[in-house]
């Protein structure tokens, strides 16, 4: 390639991910104005405040402090403001502040959903290929059935038939909890003890198998989809090796449409943990979530809110970038081809 | 002349379905020597393709050769499979598709698609490959190669692309060339082009060309011989202004009669009645005897009219007077 043309291409790429960029803030502010309004339309904040014994000094006293005389767009501009800097301000419940109660739990849900998520994107893409290439055999029929049970049963049913099987029955695994923890200062990590590992399976599994199984079934249908094109025909006819039209040809071409679903899939990762968290007692912010939803503790609930809509916007974004590095017609889209 | 780069003899290809077994190729026998094109015509679903894909390997399941003889270069190759096979493509035989759009991967460069078939086939290295990708790219008439050697597919031209798959079913050298439809699906400005480019570097390699086409026109241009498929039977086999001047076969006949030829000049278009059986309700004795005005008992009876010495699968062939077919 000239350096001419890499140049070109980083500048394209450059714009491209700006525009998305952009795109990303406003989603967030659109999220962040609903997450806002929570405050204002769940319930007076004056009222949980204060309580029953109050007088109208105290109530006009703590809405000058709090700024809720304020017009509407201020109010929401310095709810924007602070939610930048991951203040959310005091919880309902806990009288914390509520980013601090976030950055405790979040390690927890995070090492979950990269565990999970791992294993549903190999397995998935690695059966999918196997199960397309062996269409007719019998093993990748018996695997095309087994998979109906992954996309069919709820959650947390998977969650409780692992609990029982694994550890009531045989023992092996624990039912609940994180296990040993090892505190880094800034994130706590279960990768590093035994316990910890053992911990993280039976959560993984439940949390990973329905998008695994559907990553799978995607990959399957993508891959034999494109291994009718003529390209594939043409591949073969000049005599390249199977694996060469497989992997090379067939593979690439499948990424496009797999990449975009797994992207929201693995939003849905961490947003889904919420069951999973609450079958095993998984102290994440899923668990937390549920928790605040039963006491009303809004501040939780949008801090929450916002977390999943930067991590979904976050993935997009990812995603977006990542067609653009693997399809070369996207990248000629902008500028006209001789 | 010569032994023949490809000799297909009584070649039968069968697909078992739950109505039967059907055959659309039936019995069919044709050599292409060194150097020559040889046409193959016919209507969509005459069998011709499937010929072709037949001699290649590629046949889709569940379609198979069940009976008869494929040779290339004095070695037998109907009965080789998997990997023997795989060798055989793009280094022995070469194939051009139809839809230039879509046989190029859209996702590799034509620098890589090209250098990838040379690595598969020779025994080279990667800047040698390179080398002979540019090379291989300018001979086909692309300029300024050494540049477009990094572009994608989407950068060219439905013509420039089939260009490009032309480089590619040559780059290894093969002995033979399979071109199905090669210009079907291109402008008609540019099917001229591509035609006599593909004449022209099969003439210089003295590559043996199996043209596939419904084009009569093309035919008339570029073949040596003609060999004129019905309902995946053999019709009629023979140099191409004999088969066009004079056909023999009263189809032949009814296609020449029906296919607007500069050659003829202007004459009101005749049709044959009817079309083309389905492989599902084939008429006994000769396919063609329900279209055939010359029909007589013996053609509804006798499956297999030979084509004994003359140049039509016939009994009845049509007999032309010497000054017709000067």
């Amino acid at each position: 390639m000239t350096l001419g043309g890499d140049c070109r291409n980083c500048r394209l790429m450059l714009a491209y991910a700006l525009r998305r960029v952009l795109q990303s803030f406003l989603v967030l502010l659109v999220v962040g104005l609903v997450a806002f309004s929570m405050f204002r339309f769940v319930g007076d904040p004056v009222d949980n405040l204060l309580g029953q014994e109050r007088t109208q000094e105290d109530i006009e006293r703590v809405r000058a402090d709090l700024g809720l005389d304020d017009p509407f767009l201020v109010q929401y501009w310095t709810f924007l403001k602070k939610a930048a800097t991951g203040d959310f301000g005091l919880s309902y419940r806990q009288a914390r502040p509520v980013g601090d109660i976030i950055a405790e739990r979040a390690p927890a849900t995070l090492e979950l959903a990269l565990v999970s998520g791992t294993m549903a994107i190999f397995f998935g893409v690695v059966l999918g290929i196997f199960t397309a290439i062996r269409r007719d055999g019998w093993v990748a029929n018996v695997i095309m059935s087994t998979s109906l049970i992954g996309v069919s049963l709820p959650t947390f049913l998977i969650g409780i038939l692992l609990i029982y099987l694994f550890s009531v029955e045989l023992g092996w695994l624990p039912s609940f909890g994180r296990g040993e923890v090892v505190d880094l200062g800034w994130w706590t990590t279960g990768f590093l003890t035994a316990s910890g590992l053992k911990a993280l399976i039976l959560p993984s599994i439940t949390l990973g198998l329905y998008q695994m199984t559907l990553i799978m079934r995607l990959v399957r249908s993508e891959m034999l989809e494109v291994l009718r094109a003529d390209y594939i025909r043409f591949a073969r006819a000049r005599g390249l090796r199977e694996k060469s039209v497989n992997f090379r040809h067939a593979l690439k071409n499948t990424l496009v449409p797999v990449i975009t679903v797994t992207g929201l899939q693995l939003g849905s990762i961490i947003a889904f943990a919420i069951i999973t968290e609450t079958v095993f007692q998984w102290p994440g912010v899923g668990l937390l979530f549920i928790n605040a939803i039963q006491f009303v503790d809004i501040p939780v609930m949008a801090a929450y809110l916002m977390l999943i809509s930067v991590m979904f916007v976050g993935i997009n974004l990812v995603v977006d970038l990542l067609y653009f590095a693997i399809d070369p017609r996207l990248r000629a889209d902008r500028t006209k081809a001789h | 002349m010569s032994d023949p780069v490809l000799s297909i003899r009584d070649l039968t290809v069968e697909i078992p379905t739950r109505g039967g077994l059907l055959r659309p190729v039936d019995q069919v026998s044709y050599d292409i020597a060194k150097g020559e094109i040889l046409g193959v015509v016919g209507e969509s679903g005459a069998g011709k393709s499937m010929a072709g894909n037949a001699v290649i390997g590629l046949l889709n399941r569940p379609a198979k050769i069940t009976g008869g003889e494929i040779w290339l270069n004095g070695t037998r190759i109907d009965k080789l499979q998997g990997e023997n096979m795989r060798r055989l493509r793009g280094k022995d035989i070469g194939m051009v598709f139809q839809d230039p759009l879509t046989s190029l991967n859209p996702l590799l460069t034509i620098g890589d698609q090209l250098t990838e078939t040379m690595l598969q086939h020779l025994s080279i290295t990667q800047t040698e490959a390179r080398k002979r990708a540019i090379a291989a790219l300018e001979e086909v008439g692309i300029p300024a190669a050494s540049e477009r050697l990094d572009s994608y597919p989407h950068e060219f031209s439905g013509g420039m692309r089939q260009r490009v798959v032309i480089a590619l079913a040559l780059c290894a050298e093969p002995s033979l060339i399979i071109a199905d439809e090669p210009t079907t699906a291109l402008d008609v400005s540019v099917q001229a082009q591509i035609i006599a480019l593909l004449k022209r570097l099969c003439r210089d390699r003295g590559t043996a060309v199996m043209l596939i086409t419904h084009d009569m026109g093309v035919i008339a241009e570029t073949a040596d011989r003609v060999a004129v498929m019905y309902a995946g039977r053999l019709a009629e086999l023979g140099p191409v202004r004999e088969v066009i001047t004079a056909p023999e076969h009263p189809y032949t006949d009814g296609l020449m009669g029906s296919t607007p030829l500069a050659s003829k000049g202007l004459k009101r278009l005749r049709q044959i009645p009817g079309s083309m059986p389905r492989l599902t309700a084939m008429p006994t004795g000769c396919a063609f005897h329900p279209r055939c005005p010359k029909a007589q008992d013996i053609c509804r009876h006798d499956p297999r009219p030979r084509r004994d010495g003359g140049r039509a699968a016939c009994h009845f062939p049509i007999t032309h007077s010497a000054e017709e077919t000067a």
